[in-house]
Parts: structure tokens; C-alpha cells; sequence
């Protein structure tokens, strides 16, 4: 049979972005060390229903570590204290009975409290915008086969694509920079030959944008890829310094 | 085994089967289903040579709404943009990159025939007729073989970095239900590596105006006017507003339904309220019995559990499904005295093999689950009882463990962050979980709803799939319809349309619509039971799966329209929402969505009880052959099921559109040889 632990909660609580937030202290008793984190979170919540208050308001959409969607700083860790998974993979067997895990929402400017441990992340959206794609209309691709890509390429490029957007990075991040987030993208583009005439172009706009709202500058800490829950590696960020400067020079 | 005189002896005794027994007396509507004339490989190429088209001018001047940004969705979304229409997209999530398509693992299927195996749009488009058991539109699923070429040049333009080959060509992989290698993929992530493609495609439209993207928004009501579609009322998720907007059509991409089982694969907020919707305005729901049980999930660990998680079905090309021979060796494994490898191979029963030589392991989702169910029920499942290996041990000894490690790490690591366990010294465990869901809105073949200017694409609507769809399909499907089938047949719909000037949301329909929604949430507000929406979701959750889930009897059916309705009496009587209806309320998002799913429960019963065969995954054990498979009854069920809403307490009204297949015979599946 499993086993079950007892946990001290201290909460991030907080009505709306400008409303002033606070710790608030939980305690839940049997919680099955085979649930997910959030599953003891559903627990609580369950709880406070029960008691008639407002539940704890996270995000979470598909708790199988794909979507991005949950977002928890937790006993200051992105997604805690694990390495190389989302919040939703993590599982209570990683506390100690007693243990007291305190969880905060992602905290940077660019990313502003909407409720509690929920924030809006719409910005990582207005970058993508500015260029994360290739221009072409449906119905104009040549056979798939046309143009072969080496496989150590296309890996490579996987590598990046990876990313789920998240936030983690500019969460771990002192600066609170998107810097891991936008280079996974230029990245995976200028890898790939579909990417090619619009390679400059991209690399400037994204990093328009991404400065234009508000994110910080990158130090090198390597703290967004220590966290990074699709363990997305730093070279990302060396290649787009590279395809900035390189953007820049043919201006 | 339930015999047909009992069967008879049931009806005559239990009065809610009368109630239902004589549904089909109600039919009198002709379905019109549009299928073009003409041999089924020239009805695509002849209906877009003679549809109409919206010329560039004109387009600028028409509103689409799409709801749902999932690969259906979003690529539907910014291919109309690209051709010029206004488009309204709408989601749930923080971001239209979220959607639930994101956790398609195993791949997407075409006919590309790279692997030069002797594949082609004929055969991919037999092999899904013939694994959805007869009961999909042959013209359809014909036009989704077609354009499935288009979908990987597509994709591949946009940047999916795709798995690939030393020389650099695309790699494949083979699923369930094929005997060609036609499955493309990227990694374990090929949803998440499709719906960022579309996602981009998305961005590009959003950048230029096209497309205005509406997060953390909800769709409550679908306004008609004059018997079209021309709106939706929405409600703001974060501020908890209701929100208008009009259009000249509404689209709906907003998956399946397969929650109602609570416990699925399905993300947290996968639900079927829009499709309820629809069906309350004049939408037909179809072949609902139809939902795909997924053989290789995780088994269930506890009462706490919020969702299953899906081992990606690639994972049977090289894994081998067993139980122990010996029902004593079972027994010894569930009471923790003895491990799966202590078991020799001779004790190793291959059920899959065993049964179905020719596919094996690859056989078809609905007959993968179902031999698990039968091992289980007969004693031999391991774990809590509820589960069967699936061992890379025969595949680490061929390949080595880099080669798996290199096809499957990455589900090798979920499965182990989840269980605990490591697939790599010790077999998997798992056992079938709600997936997917064939059935649902009803379309023609414009894929038009029974409501004018209603569309509804991807998972969503009822059409390519039949009683049960092969693996790597969902996200073929999905991307055909939004790629390429729906930007044509929309233009057909609206090429009357381009006088008609852009809607405003003051009129009186909108005012009733959103009257309603208020009403609505005022009522559930005002409940002020004692029980969460959850808890009360968990108990439609059991009732569904223990009554109207792999094994299905007149009987267990019956019962089950009790119980739903039991719970339908619970929900209205004792649910209980905190918080406010005017704010962010995520409690009162899970009850508007259970409130519906108790809609749709209902009708996934009735259409289970009054489709008396078993055909893909609807099995009635009542109908099976000497053997246990799938007994179908073409004569009289070789029809798509058509329900029209009547009223919330009325019964509802069976239409049927009959299933004609030209160009290929029906025959009985096998497997086996």
C-alpha cells in the first residue's frame, strides 16, 4: 500500500495584479506520497471548499509536463526542486513527512499576478509574434522530402523546439530575462533550411520585442537552463547573440 | 452472457428501456450529408473545382469565429486569415500554444509511401475505414488520405523538425491497425511539435492583423439569427465578464468529450460544453457510444488522482504485452511475493501475439484494450489487478539499449517520474484509459453542422474516424480539416454571404443569448449545496466507466441512465460554488463544464443502449462471435446515429444517415491472419 505524509503549506496569496499579496499557512494531513504535486494541491483546494473558502487559484492544463501551463516557485525552485520536469511531474514521494513547502507564483515583471499563483505570461505570446515562424501560406510547401536535413541537424533543432514556454527561465532568472525562451526559437529556425530567408529578420524582432515588454538583460548565469524543465541547453543563447550580431552587422 | 430472450425479458421489465425502445419511431428528417457525385478519388478533386469561391476583396469583409486553438483550431484559424477573412480565435487557456493536441506523443500518419512499403492514399484510406469498423463516411475519410500528403509538406515548411534519417529524408514509424511504416513523428512530441507549427502559422496572422487571438475565454452559447450562426457568447475567465462577439460563421475545434469518464488522458479542461451547446441550438451529436479507450495508459494509483497519463502507442512497436500464464504466479505478483522478471518466458502469456498473429502487438487500439480488459477480468492482471506488462526486455536484447533508449527515452522518464519504476529493468505497467472520442458533432461533408454557418472540425465533430480510430490519425484529422478542407468549403458557405454586413452584438438575439448565460450561472450560483463540482464529476466519472465503459450490456446501460440521472439530481440540489460569478472563479468553470458533461453522459448512454451490436470500441458483450470478438450488425446498424436536441427533459429524436461503401467491401475485421 502507499504511503501517506503530512505537509506544511505556505501559500502565495494574492487578490489581483496591484492588490498586496502574503504567505498564507496550510496544513494537510494524508496526503498519498503517489500523488503529483498538484494533485495535493486539488487536495487542498477540496479542503477549502468544504470550509466554503476560495480555492488557491494555479494553472494547470494537461499535468503530463507538455503543455506549460502550470507554474509554480516552489521552496524557491521553477517547478521545484527536482531537476528537468514541469510542476505537474512532480511527485509528493520527493517530501519528507512534516515537511513545509512554500510555493510562490513566477515572479518578474513581464509576467504580473493575475490571482494567487496565476500569472499572465501573454507576453512570451507578443514574441512569438513578432516573428517566431516562417512566412509562407498553406498550400505553397514543397514535397517534404525535397530538401534533406542532416539528422544531427534536425535533432539539434528538436533539441530547441522543445522548449514549452513555460516561463521557468525568466523566473530563475535574477533579470527576469526570456533570454533561454527566445533563443530556443531563433534557434530551432536558424538551424533548419525553412528558416534560412528570413534568419536576420527574426532574430531582430524577437529581440525587439522581448526588450520592448519589459524583460531584464542576460548576465550568463545559467540559472534559466539549471531550471529549464526541458533542460533546453545555454548554447541556445549563444547562437542568438550570435544571429543578433550577425542581423545587426547587415544593417 | 446475456441472451437474446433475456434481452427481450429486460425491455419488457424495465420501463426506462421502453421509454427508449421506440426512439427511432421519431425519425422522420432526411439527413443531407452533401457528399459529392462521382468515384470517391475524384469527389474532393471534382467539389473544389466546382465550389464557390469569395474573391480577395470581398474576404476582408467577412468575420469567421474560431473556437479552440488546438492543431484543428489553429491551423483552421490562420489559414483563413492567410486568405484574407477576419478571424476571431478563442481559448481557454493562457495561450492558444496550450492546447491539449500539445500532448499528442506518437506521430501523424501519411500516405507518402517514402518507405517505399506499398503504401498509398488508397490503403491509408482503407486502413481507417476498416479500423474505425465500417462506420465512418467513406468520401471523408478518402479526402483525409488525400490531403494527408499536403500535411507533412506543410508542416515541414513551417519548421517541425520532424525525426529524420542519416541521408536526411524523413524517418517513419509504423502504428496499430497498419502493416505499412507511414507514421511521422518528432520524438515522443509530435503534437506538441504540429500545434507549434500552427501556432506560428497563427502568430504570423495575429502579426498582421488577421487574426485577434481571445484567451482565458470560454464559450458559453452559440447565437443564431435567422437560423444561422452569427455569434457566441463567451465568458471572460479572469474577470469572470460575459463577453459578446458576431461573425458571419462560427467555427468549433474544441475537442472531445472524453472527461465525462472524469479520469482520461484529457487535459484538466478538456470538456464538451460546446458541442452541448450546439446540440441545444440545433446540432445533431453523433455516434457518442463511440469513445476510444486507450490500451497503454498508467494504471490508476489512488481515489486523488485528477488525470491518467497516456504511454505513447509507438511504444508497441517494440514492447511486448503479457500477463503470467499461470493464475497463481497473478496472484503471487499482486500480493507483492514475486516480480515480473522471476517469470520465465514459457510462463509468459503473449495474449496480443497469441490472438492476433498477424498484427500482434500492433493490433488496434479498441482490440488491444478490450484482450486486457478479458486477461484482467479472467484473473491474470498484475498490479492493483487492473494492469498488464508492456516489456522492452525482448527489445533492449535485439537492439540494444541505446537504440531504445533513443526511440523511447523520453516516455521511459515519465513513466518512471510517475511510477516510480524503471522500464528499463523491470516491465511497464499499464491499462486502459478514456482517450479520445470518435463520435460527436455531426457534419456534412463541408463539415457544416445541421445548423447553416456552424462548422465544427477536428475531434470535436463526429466524422472520419467511425467506431474507432487508428493511432497517429487524431492529429491527421485534425490538421486536414483546418488546413485544408475547411478554408474551402467555409468560401462555398460564404460566397452568398458578401453582402451581408459585419454583425453588431446589440441584436436582440444577443440580448436573449446572453439573458440566458446569466441565468444560467445565477442558478448554479444560488445551489449552495455541500459537494465541489469535482467530487460530484468523480461519481459521473464511475458510473461511466463502470456502466457505459469497455464492456457495455443492455443491462449495465439501463442502469446507467439511472444513475446519471442520480447525479444530475445531486448536482442540482447540492453543488456548491464559492466565490463570485462576476470574478475569476474556477470552481464555477468546473460546474458550467460538469453541468454539460451530465448532458453528455446521458446521451453517450442512449446511443450505446439503442445501437444493439458491437462494432470498433462501442462492445455490447451481449453481440460477440464464438471467439470474443466484435459481433457487428450491418443490416440493421450500418448508419451514423443523428441526435436532435428536443428540450432538457424530453427524449431526444434519432436521425440516421446509412453508410454506403463503394469503393471498398465490408467485411468482418481481422487481425488474425
Amino acid at each position: 500500500m502507499e504511503k501517506t505524509i503530512s505537509v506544511n503549506l505556505k501559500i502565495w496569496r494574492q487578490r489581483g495584479p496591484k492588490a498586496k499579496g502574503q504567505f498564507v499557512n496550510y496544513r494537510l494531513e494524508n496526503v498519498s506520497t503517489g500523488s503529483s504535486f498538484l494533485e495535493m494541491l486539488d487536495m487542498l483546494n477540496q479542503q477549502l471548499v468544504e470550509k466554503g473558502e476560495e480555492p488557491v487559484v494555479f494553472d494547470s492544463d494537461c499535468r503530463e509536463g507538455i503543455c506549460g501551463m502550470c507554474s509554480l516557485y516552489i521552496n524557491g525552485h521553477p517547478h521545484g526542486p527536482v531537476q528537468g520536469i514541469t510542476t505537474c511531474q512532480l511527485h509528493m514521494r520527493k517530501f519528507k513527512n512534516n515537511d513545509t513547502i512554500t510555493i510562490e507564483p513566477w515572479r518578474s515583471a513581464a509576467f504580473p499576478v493575475i490571482r494567487d499563483l496565476m500569472v499572465d505570461r501573454n507576453a512570451f505570446d507578443k514574441i512569438q509574434q513578432a516573428g517566431g515562424y516562417t512566412s509562407f501560406n498553406c498550400g505553397a510547401a514543397p514535397d517534404a522530402n525535397a530538401t534533406p536535413i542532416s539528422k544531427e541537424v534536425a535533432d539539434i533543432a528538436m533539441d530547441s523546439a522543445t522548449c514549452i514556454g513555460c516561463g521557468a527561465c525568466v523566473a530563475a532568472c535574477k533579470n527576469g530575462s526570456a533570454m533561454l525562451f527566445v533563443s530556443a526559437k531563433v534557434s530551432q529556425f536558424a538551424l533548419l533550411p525553412q528558416g534560412q530567408v528570413e534568419r536576420a529578420r527574426r532574430a531582430r524582432a524577437m529581440v525587439k520585442k522581448m526588450d520592448e515588454l519589459g524583460f531584464g538583460n542576460c548576465t550568463n548565469t545559467g540559472a534559466c537552463a539549471a531550471e529549464c524543465p526541458k533542460n533546453i541547453p545555454l548554447s541556445n543563447i549563444a547562437r542568438l547573440n550570435r544571429e543578433f550580431i550577425k542581423a545587426k552587422l547587415k544593417d | 452472457m446475456a441472451t437474446k430472450q433475456n434481452i427481450e425479458g429486460m425491455i419488457d421489465s424495465t420501463p426506462i428501456m421502453k421509454d427508449y425502445a421506440d426512439i427511432e419511431s421519431a425519425a422522420t428528417t432526411a439527413i443531407d450529408s452533401k457528399i459529392p457525385e462521382g468515384p470517391v478519388a475524384e469527389k474532393w478533386t471534382n467539389y473544389k473545382a466546382h465550389q464557390k469561391l469569395v474573391n480577395p476583396a470581398n474576404k476582408r469583409n467577412l468575420d469567421i469565429i474560431v473556437v479552440g486553438t488546438g492543431l484543428a483550431g489553429a491551423s483552421a484559424a490562420s489559414t483563413l486569415g492567410e486568405m484574407g477573412f477576419n478571424v476571431l480565435n478563442f481559448c481557454i487557456q493562457d495561450s492558444p500554444r496550450r492546447a491539449h493536441s500539445i500532448a499528442a506523443q506518437g506521430g501523424i500518419n501519411a500516405a507518402k509511401n517514402y518507405q517505399n512499403d506499398g503504401d498509398s492514399v488508397y490503403r491509408l484510406f482503407y486502413d481507417t475505414v476498416k479500423g474505425g469498423d465500417f462506420r465512418s463516411r467513406e468520401a471523408n475519410v478518402y479526402r483525409l488520405a488525400e490531403v494527408s500528403n499536403n500535411i507533412i509538406d506543410q508542416c515541414v515548411q513551417q519548421g517541425v523538425p520532424f525525426a529524420r534519417e542519416y541521408g536526411g529524408t524523413l524517418a517513419n514509424r509504423s502504428f496499430g491497425g497498419a502493416q505499412v511504416s507511414r507514421t511521422f513523428y518528432a520524438k515522443g512530441q509530435t503534437g506538441q511539435q504540429l500545434l507549434l507549427g500552427a501556432y506560428a502559422s497563427l502568430n504570423r496572422q495575429i502579426n498582421k492583423g488577421t487574426v485577434k487571438s481571445y484567451n482565458r475565454r470560454e464559450m458559453l452559447d452559440v447565437v443564431i439569427i435567422d437560423g444561422r450562426a452569427r455569434g457566441i457568447i463567451v465568458r471572460n475567465l479572469v474577470t469572470g465578464e460575459i463577453e459578446r462577439y458576431a461573425a458571419h460563421a462560427v467555427v468549433l475545434a474544441t475537442g472531445g468529450y472524453g472527461r465525462a469518464f472524469f479520469l482520461s488522458t484529457n487535459a484538466m479542461g478538456c470538456n464538451g460544453s460546446a458541442a452541448i451547446q450546439a446540440f441545444k441550438k440545433g446540432a445533431y451529436l453523433s455516434n457518442l457510444a463511440f469513445t476510444q479507450i486507450h490500451p497503454t495508459c498508467i494504471p490508476v494509483h489512488g481515489e486523488d488522482q485528477s488525470k491518467l497519463t497516456l504511454m505513447s502507442e509507438s511504444l508497441r512497436n517494440d514492447g511486448r504485452i503479457w500477463v503470467p500464464k499461470k493464475k497463481e504466479d497473478a496472484e503471487a505478483i499482486r500480493a507483492g511475493k514475486m516480480k515480473p522478471t522471476d517469470i520465465p518466458d514459457e510462463d509468459r502469456d503473449f495474449y496480443l501475439e497469441r490472438r492476433y498473429p498477424a498484427f500482434g502487438n500492433l493490433c488496434p487500439r479498441d482490440i488491444a484494450s478490450r484482450a486486457a480488459k478479458e486477461r484482467c477480468d479472467a484473473g491474470y492482471g498484475v498490479g492493483t489487478g487492473n494492469a498488464v506488462y508492456l516489456d522492452f526486455k525482448y527489445a533492449i536484447q535485439r537492439l540494444g539499449e541505446d537504440v531504445v533508449r533513443d526511440r523511447y527515452g523520453n516516455l521511459f522518464e515519465m513513466y518512471e517520474m510517475i511510477s516510480d519504476d524503471n522500464p528499463y529493468e523491470t516491465p511497464m505497467m499499464i491499462f486502459p484509459a478514456s482517450h479520445y472520442t470518435m463520435g460527436g458533432i455531426w457534419v456534412d461533408y463541408e463539415l457544416q453542422t445541421s445548423v447553416k454557418g456552424l462548422f465544427a472540425i477536428g475531434e470535436c465533430n463526429f466524422s472520419d474516424h467511425g467506431a474507432n480510430r487508428l493511432g497517429a490519425s487524431a492529429l491527421m484529422q485534425g490538421l486536414a480539416d483546418g488546413y485544408f478542407v475547411l478554408p474551402y468549403t467555409m468560401q462555398n458557405y460564404l460566397s452568398d454571404q458578401i453582402k451581408v454586413p459585419h454583425f453588431t452584438t446589440d441584436a436582440p438575439e444577443f440580448d436573449k443569448a446572453e439573458a440566458d448565460v446569466r441565468a444560467r450561472i445565477e442558478r448554479l450560483m444560488n445551489i449552495k449545496g455541500t459537494k465541489s463540482p469535482d467530487e460530484i464529476h468523480k461519481h459521473l466519472g464511475h458510473v461511466m466507466w463502470d456502466l457505459v465503459g469497455m464492456g457495455r450490456t443492455l443491462q449495465s446501460l439501463v442502469n446507467a441512465l439511472d444513475a446519471v440521472e442520480e447525479v444530475r439530481k445531486e448536482f442540482y440540489s447540492d453543488l456548491r460554488i464559492v466565490g463570485k460569478a462576476d470574478d475569476l472563479n474556477t470552481e464555477l468553470e468546473k460546474a458550467l463544464r460538469l453541468e454539460d458533461f451530465l448532458v453528455m453522459a446521458k446521451m453517450m448512454a442512449i446511443d450505446a443502449l439503442h445501437r444493439n451490436e458491437s462494432c470498433g470500441a462501442h462492445f455490447r458483450e451481449e453481440y460477440q462471435t464464438a471467439d470474443g470478438e466484435a459481433a457487428r450488425n450491418d443490416e440493421e446498424y450500418m448508419y451514423v446515429s443523428c441526435w436532435k436536441y428536443t428540450g432538457d427533459d424530453e427524449k431526444p429524436v434519432l436521425l440516421k444517415e446509412p453508410l454506403k461503401y463503394e469503393a471498398i467491401q465490408v467485411q468482418t475485421r481481422n487481425y488474425k491472419s
